[in-house]
């Protein structure tokens, strides 16, 4: 049985235009024009328990829309939401009982309470037994590491400390779900690494299901065994990384060591992307040419020290299909 | 969820916002002391009037002064507790409403323990004074009804002030302007209950009888502890009945609460 199933889901804004200066201002107290906007234009997917999805897509293709549905703390114009039996925004309050959110742009904490009185009262608000509460409360505070700064008020603390926080907080009443919105966001490297080993910790040990929005791509491909691709309110691809790269016209890249520097490479068949000393990177597509054919032009042309095929990057795969799309 | 269990956390909730406020506990005395004295000057220009015209239309100035106290102990109570919905059109500009629709607890509930102002304690202790001297020196025999409708009176005018503050927080989720309408009722009502109600123009009555029920947590109950008849002639009953209209008036506001709500999450802003 899915855990989360969405049908058709739909969510349509109206927008007030008015006029610039102040008689636009006035005319808009008198008549209202509207603008509508699909935010979400028919979306369906199913979640099993125990998966973790990147929800994925450009600004302003809908990603937080269905998060703030998923939530329950938005309304959609038509279609079904079921989170583990439940219509979010029509039981809220049991269906966020269940739920754990964070919003990477926003705290959930209480600005000028230490973090660990934040804790206390999220304790009472989601009415968790006293032996529970602190068994997972020291649990997240050591895997998080966040003992240093327990007793520091949420506004002192630096962002990827506050995030860390963040994400304890949402865990406290041992939600089966976690929506994050943008984690990574703003966080130094050593931040990320952590918030990320935390996320696929809570996933692959405990069965939290997770949908993460993001823009950093190396959450994707080091946390998401499923990718859902949303653009203009619509999902454009919904699969694993490799059906990601499928979906775009295939490319590879060989990227070889040259014994010296400077020097440059030319084939019909491949293009160079990238030179850095004696380093060249070039682009094929596999249909034209194959990799075992292209290395030895290549390597009997040219002074060959070390080549490896690869990927795209997934970024370069991302906005490829994003320039498709329009 | 247990009604314990809430009200435990709605201490948590005053706690923190009362240790919160004392962090700066100089700052916190003047303004606790300020609020004492210009509410104290308030009362010293009733008290100026009737030394000079001796009473208003045969009411006395003990009697007014227990007209004052109760609503000014009842306004200061619901400027204290409802603090947060004063607060609140600023959240839903900055989307921090979101925060309280992820947790689950009613919003009403979450609003309201966001904030208790602790310095209108001066308010309420200008007013505890006057309501004292009232009862004092006023001829009236303190049975144990007598306490009761004035506890009553005091617990409903603090709900009416309190629905004030709701539907002003209401209006919020619609417009960020025009909010200013609402304190001319609150503050007017205020200012109007600190005085017996019959010596006001009828359409004047009228709306603080029937549209806002003020006058039924003030002026009727206090009629009937003073064993007035009305001089407008409704029932003297109607002051041992009112101060339930108070619980009603705001239960019809959190109604109406819910529907704005209802319209921020259809709208997301």
């Amino acid at each position: 049985m899915p855990q989360v199933t969405v049908e058709n889901l739909r969510k349509t804004f109206k927008i007030a235009e008015r006029d610039p200066g102040m008689w636009g201002a006035v005319k808009g107290l008198a008549v209202r024009r509207y603008r509508t906007v699909h935010a979400l234009d028919g979306i369906d997917f199913t979640l099993e328990p125990g998966e973790l999805v990147g929800y994925i897509g450009p600004n302003g293709a809908g990603k937080s829309t269905t998060v703030k549905v998923l939530a329950g703390i938005l309304v959609p114009t038509s279609g079904k939401v079921d989170i583990l039996g439940r219509v979010p925004w029509k039981d809220r309050i049991e269906h966020v009982r269940g739920i754990g959110v964070v919003f990477g742009q926003r705290t959930q904490l209480w600005w000028d309470l230490p973090v660990i009185e934040s804790f206390d009262l999220l304790k009472d608000i989601y009415n968790v037994p006293s032996d529970a509460h602190r068994a997972t409360r020291d649990r997240l505070i050591d895997l998080l590491s966040l003992k240093e700064f327990l007793d520091t008020p949420v506004r002192q603390l630096s962002l990827g400390q506050r995030m860390r926080c963040d994400l304890a907080a949402s865990l406290l009443h041992s939600p089966a779900m976690l929506f994050l919105d943008e984690p990574t966001i703003g966080l130094d490297a050593i931040s990320k690494l952590a918030v990320r080993d935390f996320i696929k910790e809570m996933n692959r040990r405990n069965g939290v299901t997770v949908i993460l929005t993001t823009h950093d791509m190396d959450d994707i491909e080091a946390l998401c065994d499923r990718i859902m691709v949303i653009g203009s309110g619509k999902i454009l691809s919904d699969g694993t990384l490799e059906d990601l790269r499928a979906k775009v016209k295939r490319e590879r890249r060989l990227v070889v060591h040259l014994a010296h520097d400077g020097m440059d490479i030319e084939d019909p068949d491949a293009e160079v992307v990238k030179r850095e000393g004696n380093q060249v990177q070039l682009r094929f597509d596999p249909e034209v040419i194959s990799a075992p054919n292209l290395i030895s032009r290549i390597a009997s042309k040219y002074p060959v020290r070390d080549l490896f095929v690869e990927n795209p990057p997934i970024e370069e795969v991302i906005a490829k299909l994003y320039r498709e799309m329009e | 969820m247990s009604i314990a269990n809430t009200l435990n956390l709605y201490w948590k909730y005053i706690g923190i916002s009362i240790r919160a406020q004392m962090q700066y506990k100089v700052s916190f005395i003047m303004a606790a002391i300020g609020h004492f004295l210009i509410t104290a000057v308030e009362f010293l220009a009733i008290w100026a009037m009737f030394d000079r015209f001796g009473s208003i239309d045969a009411w006395t100035l003990a009697e007014v002064a227990l007209f004052y106290g109760m609503v000014h102990i009842a306004f200061s109570i619901s400027e204290g507790a409802a603090r947060g919905f004063d607060l609140f059109p600023s959240m839903v500009k900055s989307g921090d409403f979101d925060r309280f629709l992820l947790r689950p607890r009613s919003t009403a509930f979450q609003v309201a323990s966001m904030e208790f102002q602790l310095l209108r304690i001066g308010r309420l202790l200008q007013a505890v004074i006057i309501l004292g001297w009232a009862v004092t020196t006023l001829d009236i025999s303190w049975t144990l009804p007598r306490v009761l409708l004035t506890i009553g009176a005091i617990g409903g005018g603090a709900c009416i002030f309190s629905g004030f503050f709701v539907i002003q927080a209401t209006l919020a989720f619609w417009t960020v302007e025009s909010l200013e309408i609402m304190n001319t009722i609150t503050y007017g009502g205020v200012e109007a209950a600190s005085y017996p109600l019959a010596i006001y123009r009828d359409w004047f009555r009228r709306f603080f009888t029937f549209v806002v029920p003020l006058a039924c947590v003030n002026y009727f109950p206090a009629l009937a502890i003073l064993g007035k008849p009305d001089p407008m002639g409704l029932p003297t009953v109607l002051g041992w009945l009112s101060p339930l209209l108070g619980v009603a008036f705001l239960w019809v506001t959190l109604q109406i609460w819910k529907v704005g709500v209802r319209h921020y999450t259809s709208t997301g802003s």
